[in-house]
């Protein structure tokens, strides 16, 4: 099976939608003749020309609202944020137009839009470029969010996003763009709102999101290689729709659970899961729920310092063995 | 284009003789007429019905603008879009939805246009290509574009008018749009409906320069017009509308128009002008008694015609109440539908997991 980057996997799930349905169009800052601040559209203009990938000026409310427009229309636009950062700037396009006009028309209007970039800190950008908020967004009914860890996810569910007709917010990681995963030949769609074992086990379970995943995967490695401990990652993958089940199955086989985000915690989606998983099996805990989640400080540009607020695999695997003590 | 003297002795425009005018057939000046007698009358009754506590929330009402959203939508054609900000009832009721549906979306009734979701600042109707009705100041405006911008992308033909008021134009959305408007050449006029007052602040207070004529800082055409004298705004409107059906050229106009009403039935109208001011323009403008007026000069209109269609008008208005009132309320298990295209459409649903939450 091709190996290819979490990258190319955007790429080809935007090529592939894009060749399927001629009303797909890509609209954002320099993704087209710049080939994309992070270079996921690089290669796009040429094959689908400018009707089809169209550079915006620096203007998040203005393309924003436009894409909300035309989809109204039967156009599907896949809009990128050069960061989700940039959300704050078209927040009412966003949380209000696309989440709330189905609902304001009584059902007679959808909007079939993808807002798509990397919403992650890690990269020394500073507090107002290093917004994760899926949280944020997925509190707002009428949105469905995604996060993907993999390059397989994030191809399979890009385009479920594209051919969803509700708007869909789809958080990528700039960190991840360039981590390579077996990603198949043949066309594949993974459904929104379905969690992935990433790796089962029988001691602990984490439930992780994005760029978490990755960190909660290499804190399994060790704990199963230092401290003999068996933990089951699940990936949410989806946060809104989201997938409890999953979830619920995994706590009720390991009955111990460790909720790792890179979100801060207050409000954030641990606290919805933790709500629910006691809510829901609170006779097959063995102990509290615990969490993992960025230091509760806007992002701190200190290079050394950011690795110290994110959660890294290192800070999950003590949380683990608090945990399981 | 002719002249007259009006009942003030300023010289006025005869704009009955612009050819936009000059082709409209007698039936169809009854119509245009008995739509805005039909706005008016339903706002008066709406208030009614608001002082009467069945109508909760905002009511931001039309009385004195009549003349603009009509004579906008008249010019509409079957591939022409209209969108607008939340003074919303004047253009449901121009592009021809069922006043029974709007009156009964305000009573937050099931039978409502928006089953009771939307209330007044949300009227729809995508049939009519009507896309609403919208709360946020000058949000709809990025939309509007979007609109044009289908429209282009899919090369069929038509316009879009994106109304906003005059609060509006000072929205960094709307300035946003304007840029991209003009950058992508979309088939977009942008209508200010200049009613003086942005909410309390008049303009003199609120906006620096000619508001239209910010156009000019986006390459766009623009141009004003009065908005008590629907064959002005008919003969102004036509040409650009033209401009973006024909050459897919955005402009901007600025209608001037008067609210004879507070911001919201909540304003108390007794702070930021005078009683006067609006007797002033209810004597010399009210857009209804110029276009009767201009009716009756032409012998298409007579008095006892006009009594007839505000008598029939008015028992549309209770009729539609009375609807209302009879409605039921939306369900509480209604409140989770039209929240997702998906879980309305089970058949067609792909996703899994939940997407309500407790």
């Amino acid at each position: 099976m091709p190996i290819i980057s979490y990258r190319e996997a955007i790429r080809q799930a935007l090529a592939e939608e894009l060749q399927r349905d001629p009303n797909v169009v890509v609209l954002g800052e320099e993704v087209a003749q710049f080939h994309g601040a992070y270079k996921v559209t690089e290669g796009l203009l040429e094959k689908f020309g400018p009707k089809r990938i169209v550079d915006t000026p620096i203007s998040e409310a203005g393309f924003v609202g436009l894409g909300i427009g035309a989809s109204m229309l039967g156009i599907r636009p896949v809009i990128e944020l050069m960061f989700w950062s940039f959300y704050s700037v078209c927040f009412d396009q966003i949380l209000n137009n696309a989440a709330n006009i189905r609902y304001m028309s009584g059902g007679l209007i959808h909007c079939p839009i993808v807002i798509r970039g990397p919403a992650n800190g890690g990269t020394n950008v500073g507090a107002t470029h290093s917004h994760t908020p899926e949280n944020i967004c997925a509190s707002h009914p009428g949105v469905k969010v995604v996060c993907p860890a993999t390059a397989y996810d994030a191809k399979g569910l890009l385009k479920s996003a594209i051919r969803d007709n509700d708007p869909v917010l789809f958080m990528e990681n700039t960190i991840l763009y360039g981590d390579k995963g077996e990603v198949p030949e043949g066309e594949y769609l993974i459904p929104l709102g379905l969690a992935d074992i990433k790796r089962p086990g029988t001691d602990l379970t984490i439930v992780a999101h994005g760029r978490a995943v990755i960190n909660s995967l290499a804190a399994a490695q060790l704990l199963e290689q230092e401290h003999d401990i068996s933990v089951e990652v699940v990936d949410l993958r989806s946060i809104r729709p989201l997938d409890e089940e999953t979830v619920l199955a995994s706590v009720r086989k390991t009955h111990r659970v460790l909720l790792v985000e890179e979100s801060k915690p207050f409000c954030g989606v641990g606290a919805q899961l933790a709500y629910m998983i006691q809510d829901r099996a609170f006779d097959d805990l063995d102990a509290p729920i615990k969490r993992v989640s960025s230091i509760d400080a806007p992002a701190i540009y200190s290079p050394a310092m950011e690795m110290e607020q994110l959660p890294d695999p290192q800070r999950i695997l003590r949380a683990a063995i608090e945990l399981l003590r | 284009m002719a002249e007259k003297n009006d009942q003030d002795g300023v010289k006025a425009a005869d704009y009955g003789g612009a050819p936009v005018n000059a082709r409209l057939s007698a039936a169809r000046k009854i119509e245009l007429y008995r739509t805005m007698v039909c706005i008016r009358r339903f706002e008066e009754r709406s208030l009614r019905a608001y002082q009467a506590k069945k109508i909760g929330g905002f009511l931001h009402l039309y009385t004195g603008q009549e003349a603009v959203a009509v004579g906008c939508c008249s010019l509409m054609e079957k591939s022409d879009h209209l969108i607008t900000a939340y003074r919303d009832h004047g253009h449901a009721i121009a592009v021809g939805m069922d006043i029974r549906a709007l009156m009964a979306e305000l009573y937050g009734k099931a039978t409502g246009c928006s089953k009771g979701k939307g209330g007044s600042m949300h009227f729809f109707d995508p049939s009519r290509n009507f896309w609403g009705g919208h709360g946020i100041v000058g949000g709809q405006i990025p939309l509007g574009a979007g609109i044009a911008y289908a429209l282009k992308y899919q090369g069929v033909p038509g316009a879009c008018l994106a109304f906003m008021g005059d609060g509006a134009v000072n929205q960094g959305a709307v300035h946003e749009t304007y840029n991209l408007a003009a950058l992508w050449q979309l088939p977009v006029v942008f209508v200010i409906e200049n009613n003086g007052y942005s909410m309390g602040t008049s303009q003199a207070r609120s906006s620096s320069g000619e508001l239209a004529k910010r156009a000019e800082g986006y390459g766009m055409d623009w141009g004003v017009c009065n908005g008590h004298d629907l064959y002005e705004v008919r003969a102004a409107m036509e040409k650009f509308l033209a401009l973006a059906r024909d050459q897919s050229k955005p402009s901007v106009v600025e209608i001037i128009t008067y609210r004879y009403r507070g911001h919201s039935v909540a304003d108390p109208d007794n702070t930021y002008r005078s009683k006067a001011e609006i007797e002033e323009y209810r004597r010399t403008k009210d857009p209804i008694q110029v276009f009767q007026a201009a009716l009756v000069a032409e012998g298409v209109l007579d008095e006892a015609r006009a009594a007839q269609i505000d008598a029939e008008v008015r028992a549309e208005t209770d009729l539609a109440a009375d609807f209302a009132e009879a409605s039921p309320f939306p369900a509480v298990a209604d409140i989770t539908k039209d929240v997702y295209w998906e879980e309305d459409n089970p058949d067609q649903k792909k996703s899994q997991g939940r997407i309500f939450f407790d």
